[in-house]
């Protein structure tokens, strides 16, 4: 498989992998047995507006190349955003801008999937729900 | 002297063409051009020669006689032939086929093919190492066997079968024997009768010939074997097989296959110590790594080692000035994990970490000791990476672990 330059910078130069020792919320998702496991590890402060923001998150990936390349590019475009911006990232965007071929779309999927397993952990460990509280206004791009 | 990348190490995929090969073929696409099946002219003549003479060269390394052999595109279209050309010719004494769980597609899809047309195939399953097991041969024969199809080595674990056995066993059946032998032919002695075999596949491109053209062995006497042709035409290779000879690809594959018999010896000695230098080099850096397929019953230039927790597409990746190849899901269209390393038993995960060497002529140990260097520091890069790494170090079982499965595709 020929890849995409995008693919082979994020897959040479992960972004943030590793861990967070005091992770808000952590997703795992995948299995051995199938090929590709995925750890998503997210750091959230809540601001004083009640805005919840990442501040830190970390990867692990077993996977293939564009498993790893697709993790990555997550993990940078939802560092430093709120959760509700952070929700908004979808699997084809990443799957666009590292131009995966159609077979390795999937690699990506699994990235939105470990995000949201992770936000549904914090939201569980928190006690929140993540519905815009009365009066607030709803994220803007 | 300087290592020259990338280097080559997937010669079980295809080999280069010898420098003598390539030069034995160099008159027959220009000067000598003719149609061996032209018998009225000098050029036909000078073509058919050639193809005698290729013929020649190659039954003297399989110990049959030239007649015997109807050369092809290649294995595929061997396999094809032999297995669907047997089944078509004997299908009034008996309907059942054996082979393997292992071997390529070419003889597995031939099977299914004519599963659906109403033969049975038993497909035999393999030991941990990758062998099969006579005896389950012997316990499979029935009145209505016709035919068995054993590969006489693997082409992603290596394992050498026991053809010889398996052989006498047909024979006292009165049952076919066919190997795809393209794997071992040329590296490891090949004898039709010292194995019993009465149908046995070819490649040229394996054995640093052209690809395109390869052959089928088909026994003529004790017993003669009988084969539907496959294609309709002009009736070449005694009907066996119709079309216009590939008359430089023929003459570049009896080049290769005399230059193998030559070398083999040699090369079978150098490649062992080659590949046995790889896998200690491997093992001498890096830990969590498995040998699969049987550790001395395999070819050569054959190593297959899984490395526990990193897939093996990213690990082909990081390698990016060496070649070689990966049983994993994720290097496959199918997006399964190699189904040799699955009969194997070694379990689905273990089978998306492995990948496969495949050691040729053209390597040093030069190469080899960079290619340790290499995977010791990418498997470290993506162990470090690797979230089932960091588990199996703080002591978790992946094996009972709680995955959440998906749907993939
Ligand atoms: C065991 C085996 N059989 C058959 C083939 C197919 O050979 P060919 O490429 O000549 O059709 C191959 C190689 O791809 C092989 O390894
Ligand atoms: S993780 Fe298997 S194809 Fe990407």
């Amino acid at each position: 498989m020929l890849y995409s330059a995008q693919v082979l910078d994020h897959f040479e130069h992960p972004r943030n992998m590793g861990n967070l020792p005091d992770a808000s919320g952590v997703g795992m998702v995948g299995a051995p047995a199938s090929g590709d496991v995925l750890k998503i590890q997210l750091k959230i402060v809540v601001d004083p507006d009640g805005t919840e923001r990442i501040v830190e998150v970390k990867a692990k990936v077993f996977g293939c190349g564009s498993a790893i390349a697709a993790t990555s590019l997550l993990t940078e475009l939802i560092k430093g955003k709120t959760l509700a911006e952070a929700a908004q990232v979808k699997n084809r965007a990443i799957a666009v801008a590292l131009a995966l071929p159609p077979l390795k779309r999937h690699c990506s999927v699994l990235a939105e999937e470990a995000l949201k397993a992770a936000i549904a952990d914090y939201r569980q460990r928190s006690g929140t729900t993540g519905a815009a509280p009365a009066g607030t206004a709803p994220p803007t791009q | 002297m300087a290592l020259k990348l990338p280097i080559y190490m997937d010669h079980h995929a295809t080999t280069p063409v010898a420098p003598e090969v390539f030069e034995a073929m160099r008159p027959y696409f220009t000067e000598r051009f003719g149609n061996a099946a032209s018998r009225n002219h000098s050029f036909g003549w000078a073509a058919e020669s050639a193809v005698e003479a290729a013929r020649a060269q190659i039954a003297g390394l399989i110990g049959c006689k030239p007649v015997e052999l109807v050369f092809t595109s290649g294995a595929t279209e061997s396999d094809n032939l032999a297995i669907k050309g047997v089944a078509k010719a004997y299908r009034e004494k008996g309907t059942h086929i054996i082979t393997s769980q292992i071997e390529h597609h070419a003889v597995l899809d031939s099977c299914k093919r004519l599963e659906k047309e109403g033969f049975q195939v038993t497909y035999l399953p393999v030991s941990r190492d990758g062998l099969v097991d006579p005896a389950d041969v012997a316990k499979a024969l029935t009145a209505k066997t016709i035919l068995v199809s054993i590969m006489l080595a693997n082409n992603e674990i290596g394992t050498i079968q026991p053809l010889a056995e398996i052989g006498r066993l047909c024979k006292e059946r009165g049952v076919l024997f066919h190997s795809d032998a393209v794997q071992g032919v040329g590296k490891i002695p090949v004898n039709v009768d010292a194995l019993g075999l009465d149908l046995m596949s070819l490649t040229a491109h394996k054995l640093y010939g052209p690809k395109g053209v390869g052959a089928l062995y088909v026994r003529m006497g004790k017993p003669r074997v009988k084969l539907v042709a496959q294609m309709d035409g002009g009736g070449h290779e005694k009907g066996r097989r119709s079309g216009t000879l590939n008359i430089p690809g023929i003459v570049g594959f009896g080049k290769a296959c005399e230059l193998a018999g030559q070398l083999m010896t040699s090369e079978a000695a150098r490649l062992t110590a080659l590949r046995e230098r790889l896998w200690a080099g491997i093992r001498a850096r890096l830990d969590h790594v498995h040998l699969n397929g049987h550790p001395t019953l395999r070819l050569p230039g054959n190593l297959n080692v899984s490395f526990e927790y990193v897939e093996g597409e990213s690990l082909l990746m990081s390698l990016k000035d060496v070649a070689v190849s990966s049983g994993s899901a994720c290097t496959s269209a199918s997006l399964e994990p190699s189904y040799v390393l699955k009969a194997l038993g070694i379990g689905e995960a273990l089978a998306h970490t492995s990948i496969r060497f495949g050691l040729g002529r053209g390597n040093t140990e030069e190469e080899v000791d960079y290619v340790c260097d290499r995977l010791a520091e990418q498997v470290t890069r993506l162990r470090a990476m690797s979230p089932l790494y960091e588990m199996a170090q703080a002591g978790v079982d992946l094996n009972t672990a709680q995955w959440s499965l998906r749907e993939t595709g």
